[in-house]
C-alpha cells in the first residue's frame, strides 16, 4: 500500500528530472553540433564556441530592453554571432594555417577571452534576466512541472536537427561542406572554393549557438561568462558522441543532460558536473573514438 | 652534434641561474618578491608540462589538478594533522604519481582531442572535489596553509633571515628559495630530455607508430612522462601553497590548466627557457594591463590570440629563429 503510494511520487520525480535533463541536453546538443561542424570542416575544436551563445542571449536581452521588437531582436542578435563566426574565421584561424592542433586550441581560448572581455565592456558583469517567450505558467505532466520554455528549447532544437540534415542531404552548400571535410584537396579539385566553406562551417557553427544561447536564455539567465561552461559541456558532449558525428552529437548532449540531471535529483547537486566529466572518461575508456566517432585507419 | 645539445642547454641554465640571482639587484619591494616567487614556482610546474606537452607531444588541459592536488595535499596534512612540510610535499608528490599512472595508463592511449577532453576531464573531477569536501579543504573558500618549515626552522615572506652573514627579509628568502628549487627542477628536465628516456620520448612525438615499430615501448613512456609532469605540478603546488599561506580550489582549476598550457605553448613547446619565458609573459601581462582596468581581458585575449596567429612555435623558438636568419644574412654579405 505504502509502496503504491509512493511510486506515483517517485515517477513524477524522475519525470521531473527526465523533463530537465532533456532540456539542458538539448541545448548540449546544438552546442556540441556547432563543435561537430566546425571540427568536420577543419579540425579544430573551436573553444570559443560557448561564447556564441553569450552572444545571442545578451544581444537579444540587450535590443529587448532598448524597445527592438523581440522577434526583431533575435535576427539581429543571430545575426551578429554570424558576423562573429565569420570574423573568427577569416581573422583568427584562416591566418594560422601552419599551427598545430594545441596552437590553434590557444587561438580559439585566446579569441574566447577576448569576446567575452568585449562583452564585458558592453554589456557589464551583472546577470540578465530573460522572460519566457511564452509566459510564466508551468505545465503540468502526470504530477512533473514542465516550464513552457522547455518545450520552447525541445521545439527550436529539433527544427535545427531538421533544417541541418536537410541542409547536408539536399542542398548543394551542404554536400560541399560534406565534400571538404571528407577531403579537402579532392574538394578543391571539384571546384569545391574550400576557404568559403570553412568560412560557412564557422557561420553556421554560430548561428546554431547564437539560437541555443538564445532560447536557453530565459532558463539559465544570461551573463558574460557564461560561454564558459556551456562551451565545455558541449565539447563533452561532442566528445562522448564521437568528434565529428552529427548523431553522436545530439546523442551526446541529450544523453550528458540527462545523466546529469539524475545525477543532481538523486545523487548531489554538488556533484553532477563530476558526473558529467566521469561520463566522458568511462565512455572514452572503452569507445576511444566516442559512442559514433568514426573508424579511422592511420596512414603513416 | 650530442655535445652542441647539451653544451646549449648548459647555456641556458646558466643563463637561468645569472637571471635569477641578479634579479634581487633590480627589485626590493616586497609586491615585486612574491610576484617574482609565485612566477618561479609555477614556471617549475610548467617546465614539467613542458616534457609531456613539448617533448612527447602529448596535450594536457588538466595538468592544474595535479598542481591543486600537491597544494591541499600539504596543506591539509601540515594545518589538520601537524606533518612537517617536507614530508607531506614528498608524500603529496609520491600519491600524486600515483594517481597520475593509474589515470595515465587508460588515458594516454586516447589521441588528439579526446587525449585534451580526458585529462580536461581528470583536471576538472580534482577541482570539483576540492570545491565539496569542505570539512577537509574549506571548499570554494578556500583554507589558511602554515609557513613552510624545515627541522622546525620556518621559512616565512613575513620573517627575517641571515644568510652568510647577510641580512636578508623573509620575500627574498622565499625568492631565492623558488629560484633555486626552478633551477634544479629545469636541470633535472634537461638531463632527463639527454638521457635515453629523452630520446624515446622525442620520437614519441615524432611518430608514434615509427617509434613503436623500432622497439619504443611507447605506452610506457607515455605513461612515465605524465607522471615526472604530474610529480613536477604537484611538487610546485606544495611550495606555492606555504608561500602563498593560503589557498582556494582555483589552483586546481580549469582556467589554470588553460594558463599552465598557454604559457608553454607561447613561450615555445619544447624550449625549457621558452616555456620558463611564456610563465614571466603571462603572469607579468595581467599587471601590466591592470592599468587599463575594465579594458584587461579585451587585451588579454587579443594579445594572446595575436601572438599565436603570428608566431605559432612560440615566442622565443620564433626570435631565436629570427635572429638566427640576421646572422646567416649579414655572414653572407661579408662573404
Amino acid at each position: 500500500m505504502a509502496a503504491a503510494r509512493a511510486d506515483p511520487i517517485m515517477f513524477s520525480e524522475f519525470l521531473q528530472y527526465l523533463f530537465t535533463g532533456i532540456t539542458i541536453g538539448a541545448i548540449y546538443a546544438l552546442i556540441a553540433l556547432g563543435f561537430t561542424l566546425i571540427y568536420n570542416a577543419s579540425h579544430v575544436i573551436n573553444f570559443a564556441q560557448g561564447e556564441f551563445l553569450m552572444i545571442g542571449g545578451m544581444a537579444t536581452v540587450s535590443l529587448t530592453a532598448m524597445g527592438v521588437p523581440m522577434l526583431l531582436a533575435i535576427v539581429l542578435a543571430v545575426a551578429l554571432a554570424g558576423l562573429m563566426g565569420i570574423a573568427l574565421q577569416r581573422l583568427a584561424i584562416a591566418p594560422a594555417k601552419d599551427a598545430n592542433v594545441v596552437t590553434l586550441i590557444i587561438i580559439t581560448i585566446g579569441a574566447s577571452i577576448f569576446i567575452r572581455g568585449l562583452a564585458q565592456l558592453v554589456w557589464g558583469k551583472k546577470y540578465h534576466v530573460m522572460p519566457n517567450f511564452s509566459g510564466d505558467e508551468p505545465i503540468e505532466v502526470f504530477g512533473a512541472v514542465l516550464n513552457s520554455q522547455s518545450l520552447w528549447v525541445l521545439g527550436v532544437g529539433a527544427v535545427l536537427v531538421a533544417v541541418l540534415v536537410y541542409f547536408f542531404t539536399r542542398t548543394m552548400t551542404g554536400k560541399a561542406i560534406l565534400a571538404t571535410s571528407m577531403n579537402k584537396d579532392a574538394a578543391r579539385l571539384v571546384g569545391i572554393r574550400t576557404q568559403m566553406v570553412l568560412m560557412l562551417a564557422f557561420m553556421v557553427s554560430a548561428l546554431l549557438g547564437s539560437i541555443a544561447g538564445i532560447v536557453v536564455a530565459p532558463i539559465t539567465f544570461t551573463s558574460y561568462d557564461i560561454g564558459i561552461i556551456l562551451g565545455l559541456k558541449g565539447f563533452v558532449a561532442a566528445a562522448i558522441g564521437g568528434l565529428g558525428s552529427g548523431v553522436g552529437a545530439v546523442v551526446g548532449g541529450l544523453a550528458l543532460g540527462v545523466v546529469e540531471a539524475m545525477a543532481a535529483g538523486y545523487l548531489s547537486s554538488d556533484y553532477k558536473d563530476a558526473v558529467a566529466f566521469s561520463m566522458i572518461l568511462l565512455v572514452l575508456f572503452f569507445m576511444p573514438r566516442g559512442l559514433f566517432g568514426a573508424k579511422v585507419v592511420e596512414r603513416v | 652534434m650530442i655535445v652542441k645539445l647539451s653544451e646549449f642547454r648548459l647555456k641556458g641554465l646558466v643563463f637561468l641561474a645569472i637571471v635569477v640571482f641578479a634579479l634581487p639587484l633590480f627589485i626590493s619591494n616586497p609586491f615585486h618578491y612574491s610576484l617574482a616567487t609565485q612566477i618561479a614556482l609555477i614556471a617549475g610546474a610548467v617546465v614539467g608540462l613542458n616534457l609531456l606537452v613539448g617533448f612527447a607531444g602529448q596535450i594536457s588541459l588538466g595538468h592544474a589538478g595535479f598542481f591543486g592536488l600537491g597544494a591541499y595535499f600539504s596543506a591539509i596534512m601540515t594545518s589538520h594533522y601537524g606533518w612537517s612540510a617536507i614530508p607531506a610535499l614528498i608524500v603529496g608528490a609520491f600519491g600524486v604519481g600515483i594517481i597520475a599512472w593509474v589515470v595515465g595508463r587508460p588515458i594516454l592511449r586516447l589521441k588528439g582531442h579526446y587525449l585534451s577532453m580526458a585529462t580536461l576531464a581528470v583536471g576538472f573531477i580534482i577541482a570539483i572535489i576540492l570545491n565539496n569536501e569542505r570539512e577537509m579543504t574549506g571548499g570554494p573558500d578556500g583554507m589558511p596553509v602554515p609557513a613552510f618549515d624545515v627541522f622546525g626552522w620556518e621559512l616565512s615572506p613575513f620573517g627575517q633571515y641571515s644568510l652568510f652573514g647577510m641580512d636578508i627579509s623573509g620575500d627574498l628568502a622565499w625568492y631565492l628559495f623558488a629560484g633555486v628549487v626552478l633551477l634544479v627542477a629545469v636541470w633535472l628536465a634537461q638531463n632527463l630530455i639527454d638521457s635515453p628516456i629523452g630520446r624515446a620520448l622525442r620520437s614519441v612525438h615524432g611518430s608514434e607508430v615509427a617509434a613503436s615499430v623500432v622497439g619504443v615501448n611507447t605506452t610506457k613512456y607515455k605513461s612515465l612522462v605524465f607522471v615526472i609532469s604530474a610529480v613536477y605540478a604537484s611538487v610546485m603546488g606544495a611550495l606555492y601553497a606555504h608561500f602563498q599561506g593560503f589557498i582556494t580550489p582555483a589552483v586546481a582549476g580549469f582556467e589554470f590548466s588553460i594558463l599552465l598550457i598557454t604559457m608553454v605553448v607561447l613561450g615555445g613547446m619544447g624550449s625549457t627557457i621558452g616555456v620558463i619565458i611564456g610563465a614571466v609573459v603571462l603572469e607579468l601581462l595581467p599587471q601590466v594591463l591592470a592599468d587599463f582596468q575594465e579594458f584587461e581581458m579585451v587585451l588579454f585575449g587579443l594579445i594572446l590570440m595575436l601572438t599565436m596567429i603570428f608566431m605559432p612555435k612560440g615566442l622565443l623558438p620564433t626570435v631565436a629563429n629570427f635572429l638566427a636568419k640576421r646572422r646567416s644574412k649579414s655572414a653572407g654579405g661579408d662573404a
